[in-house]
Formats: structure tokens, C-alpha cells, sequence
């Protein structure tokens, strides 16, 4: 399949969309089988609020982009090397501590590329990103807390989550990675700096790590690829069960 | 999602107590029972096992349509399927808080599921193979949940009936999207109305069984109803939802799988078939096609999030002494 032309911003705002959405389909995997009932209504607010963010990411990269493709074309019609989502939400559930590890490296980002964007001079990414903003504080004070409780928990929970992290680290670098599409958006004053958020967003995973008594991993060979489509392998399975029913009939509508 | 009445009723109330004399009279003038109030023993170990199965029945309900969440075939269903799942985590969390006021605590509870000792509704022991199921499992089994939950909301035992109001706002927000799936279903392409019909198909029977054995069969429906735990017998509850969805699957131009139904015109109502009560107790006993299943996933859940639990437990305890010290 051939990769439709997309202009830079549609891209940058497919990126957005991509990593809400991926996200958002890993966590809804988790309702039914949470470790405590709570956590079934606390995953599913997170999954739904990354799935209504997705939702309003992908509806305007599809104007932007003026091919006629809606939400449902983006997200139930493209392949792998056509997402554009960051290799860390596409990683597997894992265990609780997987997860919440995950959420917490991508929450903490969110929090920093949002309130980036809530001042963009795209009117629309700067409406979009201030909502999502306003439900990241909730995903972000979640995700801390329980990074938290598991690694100051019992030995077992912390050895499970520093597992976690230190599988999960490789996959942070390409946050803080920039390309020609993130520069053109930046120098429009559209979008941001991936750089320029390591700082800030380092200096907070310390602290928390910290509190969590987690050790922050030595710096090591960052995986990347996502942005430009080049992903893992886990993508496509991810792709295959979220997309089966549009693909196996393209006829319908739901 | 709903309660069914397929258990017995423990001990028989002692008219002679004062006591009983003076709740009886409460029930009499309706005036709520509430937790601290004295409440003859039966009555309590019936209610607490009616909430409990209810509560239990929509933790297991998740599960079926949970199935479909990830396989969600637009972002907008999956959204809704998505809130409407978690809807039922709630109402599972509402009855346990209910059901706690009886006097056992929640993991009591859980753990009397997780052993097979406590039951859960038979209808989610059925599978979800297709999504025209979770349109299926929309508009007839919270349909169903809807005619058996709205008499609860009036039912004597105080925290049952405020948590009964909360759920059934959702219950019908549930209903209507299940019954808007099957519509955009039944009018698409030959495929999804066939995919729609063959999900009525299998679910029409279990659905009928929701509302448990006939009153013929069902002993325990006369004790309920003098102590206003239940306000219908089954087969009342049965036929307002037989004439409630009779119309619907022709306005959906969907075949009800009965070739005996028909309408009355003397008695204003549908008639349905012979249901297959056999089936129905076979399910209850544990051998519908999914009932491993589905309690072990609910096991695994609980024993994966053992460590989970135990974490959260050590830091509190942690924290608690080092803020003493
Ligand atoms: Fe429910
Ligand atoms: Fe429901």
C-alpha cells in the first residue's frame, strides 16, 4: 500500500492522534481483569479520555490532509508503516507495573508536550491540546501514584516495576527526538521542541523515581522509528485485532 | 446487570417475634428497612444473597462484551462500549457497597463467587462470537435487566433500591445502544443483517431464562413478594419484556426464533414457546459453554492482581507508621 502525501502538519497532528489512540487501545484491553474493580473504572476513564483525544487529533489531520479520510478511515484503514505513533504505547500491557510504567513515561510527556501546544498559534491544536491537558492531570496523578505505591510497595512490586522500567527506558529517547517535521512546526509556531522537554521531564521521572525508590536506568541505545512509521513488532497485532471487522468488510458501515 | 431469582430462601420468619411484628408493619405502611434497623435473619441472608448475585452478575457481565472492545469496528462504538463496560464495573461497585450493609465485607463476597459457592446471571455464561452480539446483549439483556431492576427501586431494603435508581438511568442509555447496533445492522449489507439475525438467534432463549423459572417452578417468589424484595413473579416480569421486544425485533425486521409465538388478541399479550428449562438448570450448574471460562478470568484477575494488592496494602501500612513515628 502506498503512503497517501501528507503535509507536515497533518503528520504532526497524525502523531498526536496516533499515540492517543494506540494508548488508548492497549488500555481497554485491561477492563474485565484489572487487580482490583476500581482499576477497571479508573483504566477505562484513562482509555476513554486517550480515545476521545484520538478522536478529535484524527478528525482534523484528516481535514488537514483533505483526501475526504474521517476518524474511522485513519484509524481502521491504514497499516503499520502508515502509523505514526512513538514505539512506547504500542509496547505490550505486560503485567500492572508494565502498564502503569508506560502510562507514566507517556503521561509525564503528555503533560509537558501538551501545555506546549495549548499555546500554539493552530488554533485547533491549541483548543485540542488545553482540553486533553485538562484530563492529562488526572492520567498524570494516577499514573504517579501508583508508580509510587507499587515501587515503595513490597519487594516483589518493586522488582517488578523496576523490570518495567527498565525494559520501557529504551523506548523514551524517541520523545525527546526531533525531525523535519517537528522543526517546520516549531520555527511556524505550531508545535515544539522534543528537545527541549528532556530537561523538565527528567528532572521530574528523578523525583518521582525517588519517592518511588526506582533507579533511573544509565543512559543506554535509545529504539526509534515510530514517528516515521518504522515500529515493533507488537504494532501490528495491535493493528490486526482493532481493525479485523472494517477490513474483512469494507462495504459496511457501523 | 440484572438479578435472577433461581435460589432458595433460608429459614422461615418467626410471626410471633414483636420484632417481626413491627417490621412487618414497615413493610405494610412501605417505609424503607435500612442497614442499623432490625431485620428477621432470613430476610437479611436472602437480600444479602440477591444483591450479592447481582453485584457479582455485573462483574462477570463485563466480560462478555469486554470480548469486543479492542475488535470495536468504528471509534465511536468502541467509545460507547467502552463507557457502557465501565457502567457495569460501577453497578458491580454500588451493589457490593449495598450488599456490605448487610454485614460481610466485599472480598467475603468475591471470594464466595471466585469458590462457585455464590452464583452470577446465567446469560453471561453464553459467548460473544460476533459484534452483533453486543447489539444483541444492548437491547434484549439490559432490556431484560431494565423490566427486573425498575420494580428494586421500590423494593423495601433501603440501600438496594437508591443503588437500583442510580443504575437503571444507565441501564437504559445501555439498552439503546444495543438496540441502535442492532438497527444499523439489520439495515446494512446482507452480511451484517444476517450477522444480526444470527445474534438474536442464539441470544432470544437465554434472554427469556433471564428472568428465572417459571412461577409454577419458582418457590421462593411468594416470600420476596410479601417482603417486597421483588414486586412481579418471573412469569409477569417475563411477559412485560416478551411484549416489549416482540415489536422492536419487527421494527428491526428481525425473526424472533419462536415458531410458536403469537399474539393473543383476548389477552392483549404475546405468547411465547416452550422454553427449554432444561438448558436453563444446566447452565445454572455450571455446564453453559463459557462458565470456565468466564470465572476463571475473574480468578486470574484476582490472583494477577494479588501482588497489586498486596503493594498498595505495604505502602499504606508503611506510610501510616512512618507518619506516627
Ligand atoms: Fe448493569
Ligand atoms: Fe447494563
Amino acid at each position: 500500500m502506498t503512503t497517501p502525501f501528507l503535509d507536515a502538519r497533518a503528520q504532526y497532528v497524525l502523531r498526536l492522534a496516533d499515540n492517543a489512540l494506540v494508548l488508548a487501545q492497549r488500555l481497554c484491553a485491561w477492563i474485565g481483569h484489572a487487580p482490583v474493580m476500581e482499576e477497571d473504572v479508573a483504566l477505562a476513564n484513562v482509555s476513554l479520555d486517550l480515545l476521545g483525544q484520538a478522536r478529535l487529533w484524527l478528525a482534523y489531520a484528516g481535514e488537514l490532509e483533505g483526501a475526504g479520510r474521517d476518524e474511522d478511515a485513519l484509524a481502521y484503514h491504514r497499516d503499520v508503516r502508515e502509523f505514526r505513533n512513538v514505539l512506547l504505547v504500542e509496547r505490550p500491557n505486560g503485567d500492572f507495573a508494565a502498564t502503569t510504567v508506560r502510562g507514566y513515561l507517556y503521561d509525564l510527556w503528555a503533560h509537558f508536550a501538551l501545555s506546549e501546544l495549548a499555546r500554539s498559534k493552530d488554533d485547533r491544536i491549541a483548543g485540542i491540546a488545553q482540553k486533553a491537558l485538562k484530563e492529562n492531570a488526572y492520567h498524570l496523578r494516577r499514573s504517579e501514584d501508583w508508580l509510587v505505591r507499587l515501587g515503595d510497595g513490597t519487594q516483589e512490586s518493586r522488582e517488578r516495576t523496576q523490570r518495567a522500567v527498565n525494559d520501557l527506558w529504551r523506548y523514551t529517547g524517541e520523545l525527546f527526538l526531533g525531525d523535519d517535521v517537528d522543526a517546520l512546526m516549531q520555527s511556524r509556531g505550531i508545535g515544539f521542541s522534543p528537545e527541549a522537554l528532556l530537561d523538565p521531564w527528567l528532572e521530574r521521572v528523578r523525583e518521582s523515581f525517588s519517592t518511588a525508590t526506582l533507579e533511573v536506568p544509565a543512559d543506554a541505545w535509545m529504539q526509534r522509528g515510530g514517528k516515521q512509521g518504522v515500529h515493533t513488532e507488537a504494532l501490528g497485532y495491535v493493528l490486526a485485532e482493532m481493525q479485523v471487522l472494517p477490513r474483512a468488510m469494507p462495504e459496511a458501515t457501523w | 446487570m440484572y438479578t435472577q431469582m433461581s435460589d432458595g430462601i433460608d429459614g422461615n420468619p418467626n410471626a410471633a417475634d414483636e420484632r417481626e411484628g413491627a417490621f412487618n408493619a414497615r413493610l405494610d405502611r412501605a417505609v424503607k428497612i435500612e442497614s442499623p434497623d432490625w431485620m428477621p435473619e432470613a430476610y437479611r441472608k436472602t437480600l444479602l444473597r440477591q444483591i450479592s448475585q447481582h453485584a457479582h452478575s455485573e462483574i462477570v457481565g463485563m466480560l462478555p462484551e469486554g470480548n469486543w472492545i479492542t475488535r470495536a469496528p468504528s471509534l465511536q462504538r468502541k467509545a460507547i462500549l467502552l463507557a457502557k463496560v465501565q457502567d457495569e464495573a460501577g453497578h458491580g461497585l454500588y451493589l457490593y457497597s449495598a450488599a456490605e450493609t448487610l454485614g460481610t465485607p466485599r472480598d467475603e463476597m468475591v471470594a464466595a463467587l471466585h469458590s462457585g459457592k455464590a452464583k452470577y446471571s446465567s446469560i453471561f455464561n453464553y459467548p460473544t462470537l460476533a459484534w452483533a452480539d453486543v447489539g444483541a446483549i444492548g437491547w434484549l439483556v439490559d432490556g431484560a435487566a431494565i423490566i427486573n431492576q425498575i420494580p428494586i427501586t421500590r423494593c423495601s431494603y433501603g440501600p438496594y433500591a437508591r443503588a437500583m435508581v442510580r443504575i437503571c438511568k444507565e441501564e437504559s442509555f445501555h439498552q439503546r445502544q444495543g438496540f441502535d447496533i442492532m438497527w444499523t445492522l439489520a439495515h446494512g449489507t446482507p452480511e451484517q443483517h444476517a450477522m444480526a439475525q444470527d445474534a438474536l438467534d442464539r441470544w432470544w432463549w437465554p434472554a427469556v431464562m433471564m428472568f428465572g423459572p417459571p412461577d409454577s417452578e419458582s418457590v421462593h417468589n411468594e416470600q420476596s413478594l410479601r417482603w417486597k424484595i421483588k414486586l412481579f413473579t418471573n412469569d409477569e416480569l417475563r411477559q412485560k419484556f416478551v411484549d416489549q421486544v416482540v415489536p422492536q425485533s419487527e421494527r428491526l425486521g428481525l425473526k424472533i426464533p419462536d415458531p410458536d409465538l403469537r399474539w393473543n388478541e383476548a389477552t392483549q399479550h404475546y405468547e411465547i414457546g416452550q422454553v427449554d428449562w432444561d438448558e436453563f438448570y444446566r447452565v445454572i450448574r455450571g455446564d453453559g459453554p463459557c462458565n470456565r471460562e468466564r470465572l476463571q478470568a475473574r480468578i486470574d484477575a484476582w490472583d494477577e492482581g494479588t501482588w497489586v494488592r498486596d503493594a498498595a496494602a505495604e505502602y499504606a501500612r508503611k506510610h501510616a507508621a512512618r507518619s506516627v513515628a
